[in-house]
């Protein structure tokens, strides 16, 4: 396995006056609650453990008081973490000075937050320049730099207003911008898009995802709402009361839930939008590679269906059906197999989300073949694994 | 103690005793005065030279040139034309009624004092909102600079200065520092916290945070403030002349003691338009320098 861009090891917070002394009943694994009333300390991350990949989305989700928020506020260290390590690119960001710590945040990691944290006295264009006015940049440098990130995110012309005038969708995006603006190849997103309209939200998601295939930065993104993590993260690690519950894959967490907490959390998710055809697909079968219409149907008995996919080495070429190619025997079995044997079956692409293949699946008596971009058969979706995977 | 009964009578220390705490810190006082006097006096030196200088630039120079400085200025700040024509006609009734010369020197000692309380005052503020500590030692003594009767402190300034200027100028300034002090204070603590942790986040470090995020953001609190300070200062101003500080409050000293109501009424009304223009100006600058909040909820 490749070295993480950021790794946290045995990460613990306890917040309270001597949080030294409540560290030994924490590790006791004492309750939360024990803890607060004997001590008066809250503890707020308990053994955190996690490894991030650079060029990753990477979502940390948990409901209000799991510690998300805490812990993103670890990695540039607007927090202290009471024990534990964090090695940002086999640097550990706790042995940082107060120089290199700045130096670290100005040229390494931005950040995004929830309520956009723009200063109101900046216009936009100044507000996106922040993080360069930091580091010392000179005016005109900065400012040139900022206008093309402000092209970017889509709010040219709105430059020289001021933060109030602008509407919540448009304040996230000069925060958007800002963030983008230092070139820091690390952007910790703080529940970014949640206090936002829930269209807008879906709009900036887009959006995110769009830069995110241009720009390939590693995004630690904070959310507590599941269908965003879904739909964003490329890993998700979800957070109970400063604790890691589950960390993978979004279809891993969706199908296989660690605990009942997870499972109650993804029992309200809307699969259809959440799952890949991938994810449900069956591997590939019915695979017709003879290249006459004898042959084929020969190959298509010994599966014991009365379909199959025909294939060559340029791939995926069509879909064949037993009693078409029966009549088609009875004239010429030692034809090779033509376009206008195939049957009308869309193939599907395995990145496709579930919901977008519903109305094709459902029209099909048969499992429709999944073909990825190279146009190679990759497997098959009946109907069947289709409805057992969304009644669920 | 008194052999009087504790239950009806309060149980009071000794006069004799009382006599000799008073006896002990006036004669130290005074030896302090008497061995350190001269130093302080010299150390305060370049202010009067500056207080004289400066007076003497209000008072010789003519009237029209002082009102078109005042004017440009008040325009500039405010960008309002109504506001500047009212400036120019307290003027020129100021002047018209003969208390020209009274108001100048007044002037003269308000912006120095202002000008003082804003040096000393903005910084210790910024350090009060960087400590509680700080805060909890500094809050009780701006409680009894702002509650002392005024009287009372300008005993040890005169025994220590003598009458003047100078002494005037300390006693305004101790008496008008508290608000922008406060105000600072309270201004840098109610900066949103995440647009402070957003400049952070970007590295800024605690200089650039505090003139980048902090005291622009508390600005509107600090110059409501500096207001605060200019209207105490005026207010002061009276009480000053009692110790030779020459301007509108020594003509109405000089009618409280010979019961001349007229003059009294004039070179309070003086004052009174002073503190006007003072206000109006200072608020509508600060509101012109908060054009940013216009659309804000």
């Amino acid at each position: 396995m490749i070295e993480p861009l950021i790794r946290i090891e045995g990460l613990y917070k306890v917040f309270g006056v001597a949080p030294k002394k409540a560290m030994s009943m924490v590790k006791d694994g004492v309750p939360k609650d024990d803890i607060l009333a004997q001590t008066g300390h809250t503890v707020g991350l308990k053994d955190i453990n996690l490894d991030i990949q650079k060029g990753q989305i990477y979502v940390i989700m948990g409901l209000s008081g799991s510690g998300k928020s805490t812990l993103i506020r670890h990695l540039n260290r607007l927090i202290d973490p009471t024990e534990g390590k964090i090695i940002v690119d086999g640097e550990d960001v706790m042995k940082l000075g107060q120089k290199d710590l700045e130096q670290f945040r100005r040229h390494r990691m931005s950040m995004v937050f929830q309520r956009f944290g723009l200063m109101p006295h900046r216009t936009v264009i100044e507000n996106v320049a922040y993080g360069l006015t930091v580091q010392g940049m000179n005016k005109k440098d900065r400012l040139a730099k900022a206008g093309e990130w402000i092209e970017t995110v889509g709010l040219r012309g709105y430059e020289n207003q001021y933060p109030s005038q602008l509407s919540g969708g448009q304040q996230q995006r000069v925060g958007l911008a800002r963030a983008l603006c230092t070139d820091a190849d690390i952007l910790l997103m703080d529940e970014a898009f949640s206090a936002l309209d829930p269209l807008i939200r879906s709009e900036m998601q887009d959006q995110l995802i769009e830069l995110q295939e241009k720009l390939h930065k590693t995004i630690v993104f904070i959310t507590h709402d599941l269908d965003e993590a879904l739909r964003l993260g490329d890993r998700i690690a979800i957070l109970k009361d400063g604790e890691l519950v589950q960390e993978g894959a979004p279809a891993d967490i969706l199908l296989h839930p660690a605990t009942d907490y997870v499972e109650a959390f993804v029992k309200d998710v809307n699969r259809a939008r959440a799952l890949t055809v991938e994810t449900v697909m069956k591997p590939p079968a019915h695979r017709i590679t003879k290249g006459t219409i004898a042959e084929a149907l020969q190959q298509m008995k010994t599966f014991s269906s009365d379909y199959g996919y025909y294939c060559t080495d340029e791939g995926y070429q069509g879909f064949l059906l037993q009693s078409t190619l029966e009549e088609a025997v009875k004239l010429d079995g030692s034809k090779a197999i033509q376009d206008d044997l195939f049957e009308d079956l869309p193939p599907i692409s395995p990145d496709t989300v579930l919901e977008e293949i519903i109305p094709d699946s459902m029209g099909a008596n048969y499992p429709l073949p999944v073909v990825d971009k190279e146009g190679d058969l990759q497997g098959n979706l009946p109907r069947s694994s289709l409805a057992e995977v969304l009644s669920n | 103690m008194s052999k009087g009964n504790w239950l009806t009578e309060f149980p009071q220390m000794d006069r004799s005793d009382l006599l000799v705490i008073r006896k002990g810190l006036d004669g130290a006082y005074k030896e302090f005065s008497r061995s350190y006097g001269e130093i302080i006096e010299n150390l305060f030196e370049p202010l009067l030279r500056f207080l004289v200088w400066f007076e003497k630039l209000l008072v010789n120079s003519p009237w029209w040139l002082i009102i078109a400085v005042i004017c440009s200025i008040v325009y500039s700040a405010t960008r309002s034309v109504k506001l500047t024509v009212g400036v120019l006609i307290a003027f020129f009734l100021i002047g018209y009624f003969g208390m020209w010369e009274n108001t100048m020197r007044t002037l003269s000692i308000i912006f120095v004092c202002t000008m003082i309380s804003i040096a000393m005052g903005i910084p210790i503020g910024i350090m009060m909102s960087r400590s509680n500590r700080m805060q909890s030692i500094i809050t009780p003594m701006l409680d009894i600079m702002q509650t002392m009767p005024a009287f009372v402190y300008l005993i040890p300034v005169v025994m220590l200065l003598g009458i003047g200027k100078v002494p005037g100028v300390i006693a305004v300034v101790i008496y008008a520092i508290p608000p922008v002090i406060r105000l600072t204070n309270l201004g840098i603590r109610l900066v949103d916290k995440e647009v402070l942790e957003a400049a952070t986040a970007y590295g800024a470090n605690s200089t650039q945070r505090l003139f980048g995020v902090q005291l622009p953001l508390a600005l509107p609190t600090i110059m409501a403030g500096i207001n605060q300070t200019i209207m105490m200062a005026l207010a002061m101003v009276v009480i000053a002349s009692m110790i030779g500080v020459k301007g509108l409050g020594q003509p109405v000293l000089k009618s409280i003691t010979n019961q001349y109501f007229t003059l009294g009424l004039f070179n309070g009304l003086a004052i009174v338009a002073l503190a006007i223009v003072f206000d109006r100006v200072s608020q509508a600058y600060g509101k012109r320098t908060q054009k940013h909040m216009e659309r804000a909820q």
